[in-house]
Order: C-alpha cells, then sequence, then structure tokens
C-alpha cells in the first residue's frame, strides 16, 4: 500500500526509524530505475549541450561585435562584418503582422467554440483547425510561392495601396515575396496553436461564473464578454504570447515568402529577412568561420529569446489553468 | 457578434481547405511509377522521380526514433512513476524549453555537434537533430498516458507480490502500450515533415543513398530545392513530392489523434 501511494501526488510519510518502506527494493527495481532516471536525466544534460555548443559556436562573433551586433545593420560576409539589426526587425514585425490577424480570427473560433456553437460542431471544427498545425512548414511555403503570393500581388496588396497609401507601410513597388506575405502565412500557421490552447482556457472557466452573470440578468453575449473572458484574460494572453513564439522561430515557410534581403523598410510591399531565414539560407553555405559564428550568435540569440517568451507564456497559462489541468493539457 | 464569429471560423478554416485542394490539382497529375521509383532526372528534362528522398526520409526518420523514443518513453515513464522527484521537475521543465525552441536551432546544434566535428554533412546528425526535437514529445504523451493508469491496478499488481519494475512494465506500460505508441506516431508525424534541421545535417541529395554517414535526400529538402528551384518540372515534382508528404503526415497524425480520443472516451 505504502509503495503504491509513492506513484501519487502527495510526498510519502516517512517515518523517523529506519529506511522507509519503498527503500527495500530488489536489485531488479534498482536496474529499472537506474534505466529511467538516465532516460530522464539525458534531456537536461542535452539541453545544457545545446546552450553551451551555440555559446561556442557564437564565441568568435560575441568577442568581435559584442552586444553592438544587435543593432548595426551591416551584414558583409566578405568584410567580415555582421550586424543583425534587419534580422531582428524582420522577426519582430513579421511575427507582429502574424499576430495581428492570428489573434481576432483564433479568438473569434475559441469563443464561438466554447460558448456559441451547437454542440455536435464543436469537436469536428477544432479537429480540423488542429490539422493546419499538421501541416508542414515547407507545405505552407511552397503554397504560399505559387497560390497566396499570386493572389496578394494582384489583388490584395494593390487594394492596400490604394486604400492606405496613404500611410508608410503600404507604400512604394510590389514585387511579390514580402514581409507581408511573410506575415500572412505566419497568421494561418500559428492560429492553431492560440486557437487551441485558448479553447483550453476557456473550457477550464468554472461554469457557475457563467451561471451567476446569466443570473444576474446578463445575455449571453454579456456573460461572455464580462465574465467568461476576464476570468481567462491571462491564459488567453498566454496562449497570444505562446503563438509569438511560434512564430519568432518559424523557418521554412518564413525563408520562401520573406524576399531574403538584409534591409530595414518601413514598406510591408518590400522584402526583409528573419533570423531563423537568414540562418537556414546561410549557413549550409557561409564563407568564412566569422560568417558561421555570426549565424550562431543569430541562432543563439533567437533561442534565447524563444525560451523567454515561451516561459512567460507557460506561466501566465499555469495562474489560469491551476488546478484543471486543462492548460498542461493545451500545451 | 456571433455571426462575425461564424464568419471567424469559415476564414480559419478557408486555408485548409485551399492547401489540400491545390495539393492534390497541382500534385495528383505528376503522381505516377517513375515518379515513386526513379531517382532524378537531370536538371531541365522532365521524368525521373524521388524516390531517392522517399527512401532518405523513412532511413533519417526511423534513425530518430531509434534514438528518440527510447529516451523520450524512458523519460515519460520516470516523470509519471516518480512526480515528487526533482528530476522530474527539471525534466519536464526543460522537455517544455525544447518543445518551444524553434527547430532551425536545433539544426545549428546538431551541426555543431556533429558536421563541424566530422567535418562533413550527414544524415545521422540529421536523425539526432530530428530525434532531439521528437523525445519532449513522446515525453509528454507517454507521461499523460501513464497518469491515466487507475492506482488500484498497480496496487493489485503488488498486493500479488510483483516487484516494482514488474508492476511497471508488465502492468502500467502494457495497460497504456496503445497510448504510447500513438504518441509516438505523432511526435513521428511531427518530425516527419521538419525540414529546418536538416539544411545543414542531412544537406540533401541527388542521389539513391543508404550510407548515413553521407549526406542523404529527404522529402521536405527537396520540396523546398524543388519549390525554390527556377525549373518548370521541379515546380511540378515540388507539388507532387509535398502531396506524397501531406499524406503520410496526415494520415499518421489523423490516425494517432482518432485513436487518441477514442482511448480517451474509453476511460472517461
Amino acid at each position: 500500500m505504502a509503495t503504491a501511494t509513492r506513484a501519487e501526488a502527495p510526498p510519502p510519510p516517512r517515518s523517523a526509524a529506519g529506511p522507509p518502506p519503498l527503500e527495500r527494493t530488489s536489485h531488479g527495481d534498482r536496474v529499472f530505475k537506474l534505466i529511467l532516471t538516465l532516460g530522464a536525466a539525458a534531456i537536461p544534460v542535452l539541453l545544457a549541450f545545446l546552450v553551451v555548443e551555440l555559446w561556442t559556436g557564437a564565441r568568435l562573433a560575441v568577442a568581435k561585435f559584442g552586444l553592438g551586433f544587435v543593432t548595426s545593420s551591416v551584414w558583409d560576409p566578405v568584410a567580415e562584418q555582421f550586424g543583425a539589426f534587419p534580422l531582428i526587425f524582420g522577426t519582430l514585425i513579421s511575427s507582429v503582422i502574424a499576430l495581428l490577424i492570428a489573434v481576432p480570427l483564433s479568438l473569434g473560433v475559441a469563443i464561438y467554440l466554447t460558448e456559441f456553437a451547437p454542440k455536435a460542431l464543436r469537436q469536428p471544427v477544432a479537429f480540423l483547425i488542429g490539422l493546419l498545425a499538421a501541416i508542414p512548414s515547407v507545405v505552407y511555403g511552397l503554397w504560399g510561392i505559387f497560390v497566396l503570393i499570386p493572389i496578394l500581388r494582384k489583388s490584395v496588396f494593390p487594394l492596400l495601396r490604394d486604400g492606405l497609401g496613404f500611410l508608410p507601410f503600404f507604400q512604394g513597388p510590389i514585387y511579390g515575396p514580402s514581409m507581408l506575405a511573410a506575415g500572412v502565412i505566419l497568421a494561418i500557421m500559428v492560429m492553431p496553436y492560440i486557437m487551441s490552447v485558448s479553447r483550453e482556457v476557456l473550457l477550464a472557466v468554472p461554469n457557475t461564473q457563467r451561471e451567476a452573470s446569466l443570473a444576474l440578468g446578463a445575455t449571453r453575449w454579456e456573460a461572455v464578454i464580462t465574465t467568461v473572458v476576464p476570468y481567462a484574460r491571462s491564459g488567453i494572453f498566454g496562449a497570444v504570447i505562446l503563438g509569438l513564439g511560434r512564430a519568432l522561430g518559424e523557418t521554412m515557410a518564413v525563408t520562401m515568402l520573406i524576399g531574403n534581403r538584409h534591409e530595414v523598410a518601413a514598406s510591408l510591399f518590400a522584402p526583409g529577412y528573419t533570423m531563423a531565414a537568414a540562418i537556414a539560407n546561410e549557413f549550409s553555405e557561409a564563407v568564412g568561420d566569422m560568417h558561421l559564428s555570426a549565424l550562431a550568435y543569430v541562432a543563439f540569440l533567437l533561442f534565447a529569446v524563444t525560451v523567454l517568451v515561451n516561459a512567460g507564456a507557460r506561466l501566465l497559462i499555469w495562474r489560469v489553468a491551476r488546478g484543471s489541468g486543462a492548460g498542461s493539457n493545451a500545451l | 457578434m456571433v455571426g462575425l464569429m461564424i464568419g471567424a471560423v469559415i476564414v480559419a478554416l478557408l486555408p485548409l481547405f485551399f492547401i489540400l485542394f491545390d495539393l492534390v490539382v497541382q500534385g495528383a497529375g505528376s503522381l505516377s511509377v517513375a515518379f515513386f521509383t526513379r531517382t532524378p532526372a537531370p536538371a531541365g528534362e522532365t521524368g525521373g522521380g524521388v524516390v531517392h528522398a522517399i527512401v532518405g526520409t523513412l532511413l533519417i526518420v526511423g534513425v530518430a526514433c531509434v534514438i528518440g523514443l527510447p529516451i523520450g518513453i524512458a523519460a515519460g515513464i520516470y516523470c509519471a512513476e516518480y512526480p515528487t522527484s526533482r528530476l522530474t521537475w527539471t525534466t519536464r521543465f526543460v522537455a517544455d524549453v525544447l518543445n518551444g525552441t524553434p527547430s532551425i536551432v536545433v539544426g545549428v546544434f546538431a551541426w555543431a555537434w556533429i558536421v563541424a566535428r566530422q567535418k562533413h554533412f550527414s544524415a545521422l546528425a540529421g536523425s539526432a537533430a530530428l530525434a532531439l526535437l521528437m523525445i519532449p514529445m513522446v515525453l509528454r504523451t507517454t507521461e499523460e498516458m501513464i497518469k491515466l493508469v487507475p492506482n488500484s491496478l498497480r496496487e493489485a499488481a503488488l498486493a500479488l507480490g510483483y516487484p516494482r519494475w514488474r508492476t511497471s512494465l508488465a502492468i502500467v506500460v502494457r495497460t497504456t502500450l496503445p497510448g504510447i505508441v500513438t504518441g509516438s506516431l505523432l511526435a513521428v508525424a511531427r518530425i516527419a515533415g521538419e525540414t529546418a534541421p536538416l539544411l545543414f545535417t542531412a544537406l540533401g541529395s541527388q542521389y539513391l543513398s543508404f550510407n548515413l554517414n553521407q549526406p542523404m535526400a529527404a522529402l521536405p529538402l527537396t520540396v523546398f530545392t524543388y519549390a525554390t528551384g527556377p525549373y518548370e518540372e521541379w515546380h511540378r515534382n515540388a507539388w507532387a513530392a509535398a502531396l506524397v508528404l501531406i499524406l503520410v503526415v496526415l494520415i499518421l497524425s489523423v490516425g494517432a489523434r482518432l485513436a487518441i480520443r477514442r482511448r480517451f472516451e474509453l476511460d472517461g
């Protein structure tokens, strides 16, 4: 009995005298536990190894450029001068575009599916949108090059330029591969993540909250807006940040659509570059140690940023979903 | 407002149908026996297939499973069976971090770890990168599945005099085996479509190769090279290869998801 309860959450009561019952294990138990421990310990060891390898790879560039790497805009492999500002800028802007499009959409879908949709529709729609997350990034890229970009170039971009051309974001020549195209494909790609996590968070809101609001005379819509969404607020925020984490590190589709130019342009029709895309394009044909090291530095920065963003997201979701376990399932 | 939200659902579903529709329309025409049995024709010529990429994906993913599955499953069992241990907390946290790590960063790691030391690209480095991507996913599903096993089952086995390790293996893992298998399939579906970690590890190649210590082609890499290349014929083959890739990925992941859902319904 005592051995069995050890497997569940509360810590086992330890008797003062003698080893606890569980310590009296057989030889097989020790071997078995050793194998499992090796498996479990391998994961932190691998992560530590990853951090060390990235840092070692980046050392040359870190020593030469220091933190100025982040603000410099020069990228000249021949002169061995490197600065990552256009990459960081492009990563941020494409992710922000993606969130601006994906957040309203996915929240609309999540709220509809948890609060309003007919029961029979909920699971199938969530399942179908979940399928978007299963499509490989490179397939999004292929589709983006041959289907999305022609559509954007022929109809959407001219429309934006005519309607909103007074803004600096929608001026200039239209090429096709551009910051905006990358943002749109990213939006499609992160939507299923934001949708499924915010749906889990909304499902974790206790029904008593809804009932109390309805009992006070609120309509279903008012109950959702005044009670359910505020209750799940920080979890929804966490879902959005999680989507941001995905968008920041997304590589293939962005590489294929963003145009890959080391430039900072105000216009969203202009080509740009992201951190992940630069690594993907230049790493296998880097011309020297410094070039490789600069790319490793970019990888290290990207890793650090995504770790911070994901940790923040998890903290927020965990705070709402504590106890229900829904948040952890959603991740 | 509800109308707006229904609109959002429709807009959200459109890309899925568009992508699947375009893949079938553009890709199905190029599927032929030659496509599955021949290596690529010289650039610019018609004909040829992607058998080298199909074999490459099978080998690279297969080796990734051999490395990743034992570690992921062992760690998952550990986390579920010793939930109070400090190592469990650390492992879970690190797995979450790894899960959010961009796959391109894992690729850089595999490059620095294996390719830079060996001084040449190899399929093995690609497998290592994919294994590292699949470990956190396998860990999580394994742990979740094992947690569903009622404690009374463990108690029954222990009361009959089974040692702990046999209880874990013969009772707990045995009961959850279908769940662990479907979880592993989900992870395989996810890594089979990964391109970024293979770019500078497996690199890709135009030839049929079985040597894990050499560069090797893979379906996602082929889609990338052909889609960004200059030839019409390449573009057609890119669509066809993408169609094959997505069929494999969707069959694996839809099948696994449906199986997992059925299990949850049975248990709940």
